[in-house]
């Protein structure tokens, strides 16, 4: 079976004024690959400011102006072109926003949901799909400053609903929720997956990651240094160092932070970038232009010195 | 309902106030002014002819002698009860000569008014719609271009091409010499002010657009469009279901405001087609030292101002939800 | 985009445009004495060799009578300019900082743009006598509303800073906040709402001078100029109107465009185009 999306080496740019007239690239994401199967939840974890937004906006080709893609993206296996893209928009591909500011300040629930459309099928669709996430009739009416914060949530993922899309991204979709509210939207999204959907999950909180996703991918410096499977976690089969110190600031594990912070996308050195937070650093970590991203032990890692390596 | 109306109360009593303001401050200004209203109005050699008791009796009627605070007081008291005094210069009522003048002027302003309000929204979202591709580059500079040319100067150009050269347009008057009022057809009175609204028209053009296409470029980047985008609405659909919707509010406030404009440049257009109208009375009001006919003519402008601004303000309460619904709880 | 990105190309853009202005002020400066000069021999010239841009009805070059007319404009441009800059940086440094000052000011603000622009630079002519003092008091004090309403949201935002927070909190005084913190911080802005004032002022200047509420009909300026080629309209001298007026409006958008490229590499929103 195809995956439903391939992401092949796939980087992201801006481009950047410094101070004066210099002009530089600031890549956001580099060398990202990864694969999202009918029905499967991958979610890509990743601290707040590393760019995961980006992903979501390059699958679906609306990155701003003054940003480069490179690298493929494979969609039921076919090159996701910017032909194809326009018919597959919002109809096979659908992307569940942030928060309310997504929604148009003085345009109706309704009139949203159904996007122009004012037929009787458009109505009934709009109907049955708030109704299906607890919504009553009367939300259509409502504009989107009138929506509680859990009400907004659910209308974003009845937009993404509408249509029976094959992949859904989700990015970041529960923030300023409540540990209930979040699981019952993150209920929502699973259950489209067990429809068959497949679900790339963005977030930074790898609690609520582990929550729904079958795969866990692991942003650092806007590289992917892991591949996991969610059950990995629990398990303590885990690769990457930096993987592990995620797990173990989580509340129920400890809360043992590790100090330092991620480099931003200006401050890339060579070598390892997880090398100065890194307990299990060699020489070899820093001095290497790069390190390769390798199979190991059924995932993903960036590392020389995985943890249960043999290779140390 | 009840908070709509104590918001317009609060703000027909300030409009009050400002127009009060306005007319002290008009009245200060003429009063300061050096210019002798004998000496501009009667000239230095009449006056050296006529007598002491002559002389006296002009400057009682142009109020050379009266102490400010008791013109200006009387001035006002009258004007409370409707009467805004007598024109020096054209010894009517001024709000007769007003009157009079407006309408001549009315339809100018009018179309001027809505041709360039309608024209400078399509053109600002369009450009705001293409941001820094070609559309967006021509109008920007077609703008620029207006904004940095003298209305007066492009109503000599309009002339000298359609009026001297091609003769298509009289060359001045909103009616032909000697002709009584009542007896110029309506598309005679059409052809007079076709040149002058249209220059008004054009200068109006540019400060309404560059406002919209700010506003339309910042809905284009706002987090509703992008989603529009992810959810696959063409550019089109974009721009008529999204943009246009979230530029209204900007262009009803920036469309009242551009009245005062307009009412400015019809004071340089009507002088240059020497057309009748408001504008045409103030400059020789202004020149010839009118006190009464200048300072009418500054408070019933300031006054249409002011009431355009309180209309824009009372039409966005009605046309956005956030207020509507607000309001309809409150 | 070439070897030079738009930067680069902004700030020699930038160069160029301030010195073809220099230039023209300097010429215009020069020009004076020819510009008023009659010559009964070479009346009503059309442009020609001799003469670029004619001849008007007293012989008069309409070369030099340009060039000193839009030095005076740039002069008197400047003046304004300067003066308006000053009035709205005092004005919105003060409202920013007293509430009730803030309260006046917005009221006198809404008092100044309730009466059309043109018509409040005549009445302020008018007050001070006309010529060229009424013009300059006309346009100075009439332009400062916009540009004090940008400063005082600007000191309004820096004063939430936390570095001027924290100097007040040390027992700073307020002029001494004013001065040292506030002050660097706003003059770009200033020198920015300065040149961009520019165009506005040159334009009312001709403006109001063509109505006869500026400078007086003896000095060659682009108003009077414009408004005695009307007289001569519809006998087919349009080259007393067309060559002065556009080299009005060619010195407006040089300085609009100085006003909007400052503007640009100054503001942060715009900072990576």
């Amino acid at each position: 079976m195809n995956p439903v999306l391939q992401v092949e080496h796939l980087s992201i740019s801006f481009t950047q004024y410094d101070r004066g007239t210099r002009r530089r690239r600031l890549p956001v994401i580099r060398d990202l690959s990864f694969s999202v199967q009918p029905g499967q939840v991958v979610a890509v974890v990743g601290a707040s400011g590393s760019g995961k937004s980006l992903l979501a906006h390059g699958i679906l080709g609306i990155l701003p102006y003054n940003s480069a893609m490179e690298g493929t993206i494979l969609y039921q296996g076919e090159p996701l072109t910017r032909k194809r893209l326009e018919t597959l928009r919002g109809r096979e591909i659908a992307l569940i926003p942030q928060g309310v500011t997504y929604l148009d300040p003085r345009m109706e629930v309704g009139a949203q949901l159904r996007k122009g459309r004012s037929d009787l099928s458009a109505r009934e669709k709009s109907r049955n799909v708030l109704a299906r996430y607890g919504l009553g009739p009367e939300v259509e009416r409502l504009y989107p400053f009138e929506l509680s914060g859990g009400m907004a949530r659910r209308v974003l993922i009845a937009t993404a609903v509408m249509e029976q899309p094959g992949l859904i991204l989700a990015d970041e979709p529960t923030p300023g929720l409540d540990a209930r509210a979040a699981g019952r939207i993150l209920g929502h999204i699973r259950e489209r997956a067990e429809e068959g959907t497949g679900v790339l999950f963005i977030t930074h909180d790898l609690e609520l990651a582990l929550t729904i996703a079958h795969r866990v991918l692991v942003l650092y410096a806007g590289e992917t240094i892991e591949e996991a499977d969610a059950s990995d976690f629990a398990a303590g089969r885990l690769r990457h160092p930096y993987t592990r110190a995620l797990w173990n600031a989580l509340p129920c594990n400890g809360f043992q932070p590790i100090p330092g912070s991620q480099p931003g996308p200006g401050e890339i050195a060579d070598g390892c970038q997880f090398a100065p937070r890194c307990a299990r650093c060699r020489a070899v970590c820093r001095r290497e232009a790069s390190v390769p991203y390798v199979p190991f032990r059924n995932g993903m890692v960036r590392c020389r010195f995985p943890e249960g390596g043999e290779r140390v | 309902m009840r908070h709509r109306l104590q918001f317009a109360g609060k703000k027909l009593l300030r409009m009050l106030l400002l127009l009060l303001g306005v007319s002290l401050a008009a009245f200060l200004l003429m009063a300061a002014s050096p210019m002798d209203p004998l000496q501009t109005n009667v000239g230095q050699a009449a006056l050296g002819s006529m007598s002491q008791e002559q002389i006296a009796q002009l400057e009682d009627y142009w109020g050379v002698n009266t102490p400010l605070p008791e013109r200006y007081l009387g001035w006002l008291s009258a004007a409370l009860r409707g009467d805004l005094g007598t024109s020096l210069l054209y010894r009517q009522p001024v709000l007769q000569i007003v009157a009079e003048r407006l309408g001549n002027s009315l339809g100018l302003l009018l179309s001027a008014w809505v041709l360039s309000g309608a024209l400078g929204l399509t053109l600002g979202v369009l450009a705001g719609a293409f941001r820094d591709r070609w559309p967006d580059r021509l109008i920007r500079g077609w703008c620029l271009l207006l904004s940095s040319t003298p209305a007066f100067w492009l109503a000599l150009l309009l002339l000298m091409v359609f009026s001297v050269w091609l003769g298509w347009f009289p060359i001045g008057l909103s009616v032909p010499i000697g002709a009584a009022a009542e007896q110029v057809s309506f598309l005679e009175r059409l052809r007079h002010a076709f040149l002058p609204a249209l220059t008004l028209s054009v200068t109006g053009v540019s400060g309404i657009a560059l406002h919209t296409r700010e506003k339309m470029a910042d809905v284009m980047e706002s987090d509703y469009v992008l989603f529009a985008r992810a959810r696959g609405e063409s550019l089109g659909g974009i721009v008529l279901r999204h943009g246009l919707r979230n530029v209204a509010l900007p262009a009803i406030t920036l469309q009242f405001a551009s009245v005062s404009e307009i009412i400015g440049g019809s004071v340089l257009v009507e002088q240059v087609f020497s057309y009748p109208g408001l504008g045409q009375a103030a400059v020789n009001a202004g020149l010839g030292g009118d006190l009464p006919l200048l300072l009418g003519i500054t408070v019933i402008t300031a006054a249409v101002v002011f009431g355009g601004s309180l209309a824009a303000d009372l039409l966005y309460g009605a046309v956005d939800p956030e207020i509507r619904r607000g309001a309809a709880k409150g | 985009m070439n070897a030079l990105n738009r930067r680069q190309r902004t700030r020699l853009l930038l160069l160029a445009a301030g010195a073809v202005l220099l230039a023209v002020t300097l010429a215009g400066m020069l020009c004076r004495e020819r510009a008023m000069e009659t010559d009964f021999s070479r009346v009503n010239l059309a442009p020609g060799l001799s003469c670029l841009f004619g001849t008007d009805w007293m012989g008069r070059d309409m070369l030099a009578r340009t060039l000193a007319g839009l030095s005076l404009s740039i002069r008197i441009g400047a003046l304004t300019a300067c003066v308006s800059a000053a009035i709205a940086l005092a004005l919105g440094v003060v409202s920013a900082l007293s509430r009730a000052a803030d309260a006046l000011l917005s009221w006198l603000m809404d008092l100044f743009l309730g009466i059309p622009h043109i018509l409040l630079v005549m009445l302020i002519s008018l007050a001070f006598g006309r010529g060229f003092v009424g013009v300059a008091a006309g346009v100075s004090l009439s332009h400062w509303p916009s540009l004090a309403r940008v400063i005082r949201g600007e000191v309004l935002q820096l004063r939430q800073a936390v570095y001027v927070q924290t100097a007040r909190k040390l027992g700073v005084s307020r002029l001494r906040v004013v001065r040292r913190h506030l002050l660097p911080h706003l003059l770009p802005q200033v020198l920015t709402g300065l040149i961009l004032q520019f165009p506005h002022a040159i334009l009312h200047e001709a403006s109001v001078t063509f109505l006869g509420f500026g400078l007086s009909s003896e000095q060659p300026a682009i108003g009077v100029i414009l408004s005695e080629s009307m007289r001569y309209l519809t006998t087919g001298r349009w080259w007393l109107a067309l060559f002065p007026g556009l080299a009005l409006v060619g010195v407006v958008l040089l300085f609009a465009a100085v006003g909007e490229h400052l503007r640009r590499l100054l503001s942060p929103s715009s900072a990576h185009q």
